[in-house]
């Protein structure tokens, strides 16, 4: 679960990281007084959307005046963005953060997550930190450093302080950069975080670090047991569909083709997403029915799937395992079909256990399919119709 | 010779009377595995499935003789349940459980270090050797026992590539799924070791997908070339919209692991044979096989 930036920050900063102090506008207005009250000669604006990749999105902007904070504010304010991590479709930017813009000698990549060789908390650093730090990584992995650290996420001060001047920082700037990273090692414990990332953390002209930017990735699996469930107000990100999807035991992406996809399992979500588009189709989601969903669940998605406009096909690819069998999931399409007037043709392809029930049921009640034995041709058949083909 | 579990294998189910325990134990009672006893706190001494219980692990590892426990525990409870059965030395533990917090499994991999135990999971689908012993969620129906090791990442997707070996004459040594958590227990190269091990497995079957480190990890170990056996690799998640998750945890950003197509990359350099998609995997191996 993705905490919104100024939640973030105000999860470090009571521990004692220093942040630059903004606060929240949900109007220009309010984003113009912010400014004022602000002793600062240049300001940032911040949309405060729960995912990443803002700053090249052009979500992050900076302004030399009250006025032109005021401005830029009532650009972002009920504007969509769309970053790399939002799905075509962007978040609603419903409020900005408004701080003094710092003026940084230098600048560090730093974040704490579980490393998987090790399975141990881990301190991650690199020399620079800013908008470009993914892409500078990807090219270059080498740039950034590890720390390993005890598996109850313990390391001395010394530790970090030695670790961390490797990166040009030296004498006063290290000691507090140390300090604020160490007491990042703690919130990522306490609070069950995924990750931890400070980009940038910065080191201002009088040698004080300060964290710029601040993610926390709280685990959805320790939500329900977090510290932090009774105090933040955990913005959901979800679109609706997922949401009814999740609420459905249904993992669920919304995407923005046009061919509606039934499959359960991830890796054969995965499989199925990836010949589609092989083919040249466009899947209009991602779908992983759970092995403990019923059908009932499963149709209510079917049914938000089959009413969506944009779709043109329904391409189910079942393989009945353990507890999902295939009659189930015929079952749900049955339950969804007769529940909406729209009778979007289905391609079929089950296999495992109980296909050849999950048959039965699928002509017995006399839904509009076509049925393949391999997943190959089904997909192939998908797409084919998906493009206007035969039999549309 | 098979890996893991075989018919002899004794086995104990913690969590063995909720709705899953029951399920998951009596079809694979039914399969022939030698299931020996339950455990559930509280209802030591009581029967289940035919089966005595006992309030704790050691209790049960010493009056049944277990050799492996198979933990379908709720979420918060898994590691608690796992690391029970770690201390009380039971060989092989398969957790099926889903959703486990990732800093539990931090404190499960920090006691399973230097352990005797072998973990699989959590959130796998187990084990299974087919016609002798099933620990875990894997269908049975398609599976024959037969000479391809398969290793997996994720569930449905194996169910498939189990049928299609079936189909194809050449049925399976063993299956595991290693889960499709991001901190978990055996790994593709510990599979891959003892898949070398055993005669009767000729080749293996590798799914994987993006995130995590287990393709790459399987590749050192495939490049080496020690393994001396073909392995046919399916990588799912080519087209995986490039950071958001799917399913299962995935990856979350560039630091943990790689894509999909650098996984197909640095599999196929190895000399792995990294098939194009799901229904050319078994053709490739059954190829190498000259079968």
């Amino acid at each position: 679960m993705y905490l919104l930036e100024h939640q973030a920050k105000e999860l470090i900063a009571e521990r004692g990281v220093s942040v630059p102090g903004g606060r929240l506008a949900d109007t220009p207005g309010k984003a113009e007084d912010i400014a004022k009250s602000l002793s600062s000669e240049k300001f940032v604006i911040k949309s405060q959307i729960a995912a990443g990749g803002r700053g090249l999105a052009g979500g992050v902007k900076f302004a030399s005046t009250p006025r032109e904070a005021r401005n830029l504010a009532a650009e972002m304010l009920g504007s969509r963005l769309v970053t790399s991590q939002t799905g075509p479709e962007g978040e609603l930017v419903d409020q900005v953060f408004v701080e003094p813009a710092l003026l940084a000698e230098r600048e560090l990549y730093i974040a704490v997550v579980v490393d998987q060789r090790s399975a141990r908390p881990t301190l991650l650093a690199a020399r620079s930190g800013g908008n470009q730090f993914e892409k500078s990584a990807r090219e270059n992995p080498d740039m950034v450093k590890t720390l390993t650290l005890d598996s109850d996420g313990g390391a001395s001060a010394s530790e970090i302080e030695r670790f961390l001047s490797q990166f040009g920082i030296g004498g006063e700037a290290c000691e507090d950069a140390a300090r604020q990273a160490r007491i990042c090692i703690g919130a990522f414990r306490d609070y069950e975080a995924l990750l931890i990332e400070i980009n940038p953390l910065i080191i201002t002209p009088d040698q004080r670090a300060v964290a710029v930017d601040a993610k926390i990735i709280i685990d959805a699996n320790a939500v329900p047991r977090n510290p932090l469930l009774d105090r933040l107000d955990l913005v959901d990100s979800m679109k609706p569909e997922e949401r009814l999807a999740r609420d459905n035991d249904v993992n669920f992406l919304m995407l923005d083709g046009n061919i509606g996809v039934v499959v359960n399992g991830a890796g054969l979500g995965l499989a199925t997403h990836d010949m589609i588009i092989d083919h040249g189709g466009k899947p209009a989601n991602f779908m992983d029915i759970r092995t403990t969903t019923g059908s009932f669940q499963i149709a209510k998605v079917v049914q938000m799937l089959i009413e969506r406009r944009n779709i043109d096909v329904l391409l189910v690819n079942i393989h009945g395992g353990g507890m999902t069998v295939c009659d189930t999931v015929a079952e749900a399409l049955n339950f969804a079909y007769s529940r909406s007037s729209r009778k979007l043709p289905i391609i079929y392809r089950a296999a495992g256990q109980n296909a050849s029930w999950a048959r039965s049921i699928m002509k017995d009640r006399a839904l509009p399919f076509e049925e393949f034995d391999s997943m190959l041709a089904a997909v192939a058949r998908a797409v084919e119709v998906a493009r206007g083909g035969i039999g549309k | 010779m098979t890996i893991l579990a075989d018919s002899k294998t004794r086995v104990i189910v913690q969590g063995m009377t909720g709705r899953a325990g029951t399920f998951y134990s009596d079809a694979a009672i039914r399969y022939g595995s030698k299931y020996v006893a339950g455990v559930r706190p509280g209802k030591g001494g009581r029967h289940h499935l035919g089966l005595p219980m006992f309030n704790s692990v050691s209790e049960a590892a010493e009056a049944a003789n277990a050799d492996a426990s198979l933990v379908v525990v709720p979420a918060y409870q898994a590691a608690s349940a796992i690391i029970e059965s770690i201390e009380a030395e039971i060989g092989l533990i398969v957790c099926i459980t889903e959703r486990v917090p990732i800093h539990d499994m931090v404190r499960v991999k920090h006691v399973l270090d230097g352990s005797r135990s072998e973990l699989v999971g959590p959130n796998s689908q187990g084990v299974l050797v087919p016609g002798q012993c099933k620990i875990g969620v894997v269908p049975t129906s398609a599976a024959q026992p037969g000479k391809v090791g398969i290793i997996s990442r994720s569930a449905s997707l194996t169910s498939e590539i189990v049928a299609q070996t079936s189909m194809a004459g050449l049925g399976q040594s063993a299956i595991v799924g290693i889960g499709g958590d991001p901190i978990h227990g055996i790994g593709f190269r510990r599979c891959l070791e003892l898949f070398r091990e055993d005669p009767d497995t000729e080749g293996v079957i590798l799914i994987g997908e993006i995130g995590g480190l287990e393709e790459e990890e399987a590749a050192e170990y495939i490049a080496d070339g020690q393994f001396g056996k073909p392995v046919a690799a399916l990588i799912v998640g080519r087209h995986a919209p490039d950071e958001r998750r799917m399913g299962h945890a995935g990856t979350l950003s560039v630091l943990e692991g790689g894509s999909a197509r650098a996984k197909c990359e640095i599999l196929e350099d190895a000399g792995a044979l990294v098939a194009r998609h799901a229904d050319d995997v078994v053709p490739r191996l059954r190829g190498a096989l000259g079968a």
